[in-house]
């Protein structure tokens, strides 16, 4: 377990305690247009509750501290027709301005969602994100077959370009959210709908399931990858090549491993005879920076412990414990690695 | 130790122990309780509507159901509101052999309407586990079949109260009540009836 | 009021005593309370019932904040913390607030409060209670049996739903729903009946207490509202055990149907639980302000308009999953219209206090409290209501935040408060002053850093229902205050405990009106006895102590040799006739044995509801059978009833 790193010193306190405000995973640091309007609209809010807000409590203050009595025997009862008549007018002034706010806050949410929800774009990327429990399957469709890229969890996108997301689920219902790229929306079973996004700075933007749907609702992460137009174009080229046959006879091992072992039963690497789609494809694992829906760093360390016992580490996943012979499971993640 | 005191007092002992419609509060509870079951078969009306918008053709595999039995109980139905009428007016004289013969005349129908459902049952083409459509139409008509059988076993109960000599005071006032949910249950008959029946035809 | 007043009576009190302590009496012993059906005893039993229900709740709550308090913490495994969470909210939902705020403030209060001897209907009542019990333990048996609920307390399909719940532990969730639901429901008609027929004469509509405004506006709000949770529950039901395919998409099903069955459902369920808190304020407000509550007409007309609209606004729960804009917008502005009844209440409230003179005792206090905490919750709702903010606040932190905020704010510190302003009625005595200030300020303090700090987690991208978090996610820091603040709450509510265990051996007397306050439950003994009120009253102002004539009249001519009590109507309450209440009995025990069994029967066995049904009938012909325990009614007189009016 991780212990709470130790506090030397003042000013490492003031930054453990600033680091719970900030990151990249945060609604209020928006890094592209739809963040930002929705950023924009939550301050405004936020500045017209807070004003009521002390107006109220202010209100009760000095309303609790004109006429409080000490006194221990409970008061007789009094008349007061003059302040009831008072108090109609203030009463009622107070309704209005409370109805005039509330249509101004309709309004200014109503021309915001429009904003968010209504773009256009003679050219966007179209991806397709099918929730499953507990990753996501991400998709580049296109009209040929071999010009679709298939991965998992980690969608690569070009900076300052429309993007669109398609949406559906394998299994029940997810909710797919980058805080500091728009927000969430709803994978339904059944249900196909569709919203932008778009990135305006280069960076990794992390996101997750929102909507509870079971054991690893937990572990369910993804990743944003906004990066300029050719690194994508790069990206998007290698990621269309079907796994290369490995030349190391250590990897060529470790194919066979895939090959005879439980993996084929569930994932696909392209250019193989693995093709089943029950798990992500893993045609390009070895560019992919985390394994297991953004559960750990994709090393050969945390590759082995994933595949020799995938249920201590997310309990409940769908994937079967693999009990490999040491070489065997060498091999199999130098394979792993190869798939660049 | 009787204290004594003098305050002025509204006297009420010459009032009745017994009230006859909109005043009693049996009266008052059953008819919070069409409300509920009321608000049951209105939120499964707007599901069958919704489930509707869901599939291309209404019933999306099926045949629609056939409408023989099901418009021979609806008539069944509506002639039976002629006993509960009749029982509802002979309540409040407290004559016990025409209470007899209303709750009587009250449960044979009841009997046949339940006959006749078992055949509606066996004419929907189609079962609760085949797809939505089969799921919706089967739980409107089952809900709607445990509304017949409570309400002939409250019409049996009461009939066997009448042969005793407490069929009188508040009881009587439960005759009336009991006409008022077979009404109830007539109409949501008659409901249930254009769904499952007219709406698989043209909608 | 047509009815002629006779002057100057002379009534003899000691005999009417005796005879209606022994009219009114409920049976002793071990059976004896299982036999109880007065309106008092079923009242507590609620209260407490659902106090520990509440107890057993905030244990679970305990358990997910130690299980929070560090990234990747150990203590609870996701299934383990699956059940805690789902379990917790179940509770809190419906085994505690529902049964604490309605039925069991409504149900002891009702009938006090209307001047009257019990409630209608008392053994649909008993029953009702039972039934809750039952469905209460059948979600926690559940739980200790290690397969308790587990998709959260709405349990979404698909979730939920046969194939990726196997099992029994969503049949559970969705019987106790059911269980609580019949309980709630059966309440319901019979706090409405009581309302509307059996109080004082004089007490019209326009001068009815608004407490009782807002039982009589919950019980229709449950009326309508409840249908549907049993209607979507039963589907979810038949789904797992006899296949229907209410939600399966590849057959036509649909799961968003359970979301809008569900928030039909839901989100009125809010407002059942909020208006009660509400009008323990407006009860307190005047009472230690020592004036008459300024604003009665709008503020019962905002008691009905939010009852009214809380109808409207459910799908302001599913912004998220991508509705038409037109849709969005209607809910949107629905949802923000339903602040303005709320804010109209505060305003009348704070003009209470400007102009009133106050004494803020312990129950104030926590009327503060409410106005404090509430308003960050009400506020906070006004984001919510808005698309865009909900599309990223929904389902994280900010929204468990928010709704802490507000069921919290506006059921819990009304309710401490309510408590510390009836227990003296009930118990007959007082709760320490002292202890109860210390039990505020620990659970207002605690409260705040515990659940203030979760926008700031919602903020920064916490989804709710995680089991854990990594510590790269930078959440830990707040995580760890949050749980800090809940250990402070724990204190206050044991702090509480140990109030009320020595209030009630030990604590000072409190005679009937220890406030000087102005609704009839205050006119009689604390704790009342079996028949209420010795002298029936008369009623001739909103706050009946209060506007009392020096010579206000009682009501004389019901019958105390047989639990009779005076029907008046809706309207103007004009005595109509008299009815006797049904006394002691075992049946309707007996009838929710046999009505929980065929319940729990149907989980296990698609016949079983079938079968069940037979024990169901028997029972119910023993409850309603007449028996001919009292002397037949004066036939002369039936004749004249109101048949053709």
């Amino acid at each position: 377990m991780n212990p709470i790193p130790p506090i030397s010193g003042l000013g490492s306190a003031v930054a453990l305690f600033l680091a719970q405000f900030t990151g990249e995973h945060n609604s209020l640091h928006p890094a592209g247009p739809q963040a930002s309007d929705i950023e924009w609209l939550y301050w405004v809010i936020f500045w017209i509750i807070f004003v009521a807000f002390i107006l109220m409590i202010t209100g009760f203050a000095r309303a609790a501290a004109r006429n409080r009595t000490q006194a221990a025997e409970m008061l007789p009862i009094m008349s007061d027709p003059e302040g009831d008549r008072r108090a109609t007018w203030a009463v009622s002034s107070a309704v209005a301005i409370t109805v005039l706010t509330l249509f101004a806050v309709l309004f200014m949410s109503v021309i915001t969602g429009k904003k968010v929800e209504g773009r256009t774009s003679t050219n966007p990327i179209t991806i397709q994100i099918t929730g499953h429990q507990w990753w996501w399957e991400v998709q580049y469709p296109s009209p040929q077959a071999d010009q679709t890229i298939t991965t998992a969890n980690e969608i690569h996108i070009p900076v300052g370009r429309p993007v669109v997301i398609l949406t559906s689920s394998a299994d029940v219902i997810h909710s797919f959210w980058a805080p500091s790229v728009n927000g969430k929306r709803d994978l339904l079973p059944g249900y196909s709908s569709a919203f932008w996004i778009q990135i305006d700075k280069p960076g990794t933007y992390p996101g997750r399931c929102a909507e509870f749907c079971g054991l690893q609702h937990a572990h369910m992460g993804f990743s944003i990858i906004a990066e300029d137009d050719n690194t994508f174009k790069q990206w998007e080229q290698q990621q269309l090549k079907p796994a290369a046959d490995p030349a190391d006879p250590e990897a060529a091992h470790g194919k066979q491993v895939f090959a005879t072992h439980a993996c084929i039963m569930c994932h696909t690497i392209r250019g193989t005879d693995a093709g089943s789609r029950m798990g992500p494809d893993l045609t390009h694992l070895g560019s992919r920076q985390m394994i297991a829906a953004e559960t750990l760093p994709n090393t050969r360390g945390a590759l082995a412990g994933w595949i020799i016992d995938p249920q201590r580490i997310k309990p409940g996943n769908h994937m079967a414990p693999n009990l490999l012979e040491p070489d065997d499971l060498q091999a199999l993640i130098t394979y792993l690695q190869t798939l660049q | 130790m009787d204290s004594v005191r003098q305050r002025p007092v509204l006297d009420v002992s010459d009032l009745p122990s017994v009230a006859f419609g909109r005043s009693n509060t049996t009266w008052l509870a059953n008819v919070f309780y069409m409300m509920i079951e009321g608000t049951m078969f209105a939120l499964l009306f707007a599901s069958y509507f919704y489930l509707r918008t869901r599939t291309s053709s209404w019933p999306p595999i099926q045949a629609p159901p056939n409408v023989g039995y099901g418009i021979a109980n609806g008539i069944v139905f509506l002639l039976s509101l002629i006993p509960a009428r009749y029982a509802q007016k002979v309540a409040p004289t407290g004559n016990r052999g025409k209470i007899q013969l209303a709750l009587a005349g009250l449960a044979v129908f009841a009997i046949v309407n339940m006959v006749l459902r078992g055949f509606e049952l066996a004419n929907l083409n189609c079962r609760w586990y085949e797809n939505a459509y089969g799921s919706i139409v089967w739980s409107l008509i089952g809900l709607h079949t445990g509304h017949l059988i409570t309400e002939f076993l409250e019409t049996a109960t009461l009939l066997g109260v009448s042969f005793t000599p407490k069929m009188e005071g508040t009881r009587l006032a439960d005759v009336a009540i009991n006409s008022d949910y077979w009404y109830f249950v007539v109409v949501s008959a008659v409901l249930v009836d254009f769904l499952i029946y007219g709406t698989t035809r043209f909608l | 009021m047509n009815m002629a007043l006779s002057e100057q009576i002379v009534i003899p009190q000691g005999n009417a005593e005796l005879r209606l302590a022994r009219t009114w009496a409920q049976p002793r012993g071990f059976w004896g309370w299982f036999m109880n059906v007065h309106h008092t005893a079923i009242g507590v039993r609620f209260m407490v019932t659902s106090f520990i229900f509440f107890l057993l709740g905030g244990v679970l709550a305990a358990m997910m904040r130690l299980q929070l308090s560090r990234p990747e913490n150990g203590v609870l495994g996701p299934d383990l913390y699956n059940q805690v969470f789902t379990v917790h909210g179940s509770t809190m939902i419906f085994l505690f607030a529902v049964p604490m705020m309605f039925q069991g403030f409504g149900v002891y209060l009702v009938p006090l409060i209307c001047g009257t001897r019990n409630i209608a209907f008392p053994r649909l009542n008993a029953f009702s209670y039972y039934l809750y019990v039952v469905g209460g333990l059948l979600l926690w048996v559940g739980l200790l049996l290690k397969t308790g609920a587990d998709a959260g307390w709405f349990s979404y399909v698909p979730l939920s739903g046969p194939e990726f719940t196997p099992g029994k532990r969503s049949d559970f969730w969705a019987q106790m729903i059911t269980f609580t639901e019949v309980s709630a429901l059966g309440v319901a008609i019979c706090i409405a009946t009581t309302i509307l027929r059996q109080r004082a004469p004089g007490m019209t509509l326009n001068r009815m207490p608004i407490i009782l405004w807002e039982k009589l506006v919950i019980s229709m709000a449950v009326i309508f509202a409840m249908p549907a949770v049993m209607v979507v529950s039963s589907m979810l039901l038949m789904d797992r055990t006899i296949n229907t395919q209410f939600f399966n998409p590849s057959v036509g099903g649909d799961v968003l149907l359970y979301q809008h069955l569900f928030w039909f459902f839901g989100h009125p369920e809010v407002y059942i639980i909020f208006l009660p808190g509400t009008a323990i304020v407006s009860t307190l407000v005047p009472v230690f302000t020592r004036r008459h509550i300024f604003g009665y007409i709008p503020i019962v007309t905002s008691v009905v308009a939010t009852a009214f609209l809380g109808f409207g606004v459910w799908v302001h729960h599913m912004f998220a999953t991508g509705l038409p804009q037109m849709s969005e917008s209607f809910f949107t502005a629905a949802s923000l219209m339903i602040v303005v009844p709320t804010a109209v209440q505060f305003y009348c409230w704070l003009a209470t206090i400007w102009h009133g003179r106050l004494q803020l005792k312990l129950p104030m206090l926590w009327v503060f409290g409410f106005f404090f905490v509430f308003l960050i919750g009400g506020l906070s709702g006004v984001m919510l209501a808005s698309v865009p903010v909900d599309w990223q606040v929904h389902d994280t932190f900010f929204v468990v935040a928010h709704f802490h905020y507000v069921l919290i704010g506006g059921a819990l510190f009304p309710m401490f408060g309510g408590l510390y302003f009836w227990i003296p009625k009930i118990t007959g005595r007082m709760m320490n002053d002292f202890l109860g200030k210390l039990h505020f300020w620990l659970f207002f303090i605690g409260f705040n850093v515990t659940f203030f700090t979760m926008h700031f987690l919602g903020l920064r991208g916490m989804p709710r229902r995680v089991y854990t978090y990594t510590p790269e996610m930078h959440w830990g820091g707040l995580n760890m205050l949050a749980s800090g603040g809940a250990l402070i709450m724990v204190a206050g509510v044991i702090v509480f405990l140990v109030n009320f265990f020595q209030s009630r051996a030990t604590g000072r007397l409190a005679g009937p009106n220890p406030w000087a306050a102005g609704s009839l439950e205050w006119a009689v003994p604390s704790p009342p006895p079996h028949y209420n009120f010795l002298e029936l009253p008369t009623v001739n102002g909103r706050e009946a102590v209060w506007d009392a004539l020096p010579n206000q009249p009682i009501v004389t001519g019901v019958r105390d040799d047989i639990p009779e009590v005076l029907v008046t109507n809706s309207l103007d309450s004009e005595p109509q006739h008299k009815d006797e209440l049904p006394g002691p009995s075992i049946w309707p025990f007996l009838t929710s044995i046999a009505v929980s069994i065929a319940f729990i029967w149907s989980i296990f066995s698609s016949w079983g509801i079938a079968y069940g049904a037979i024990p169901v009938v028997i029972t119910l012909i023993g409850w309603l059978w007449p028996r001919g325990h009292s002397p037949a009614p004066r036939l002369e007189t039936r004749m004249e009833g109101t048949w053709t009016r």
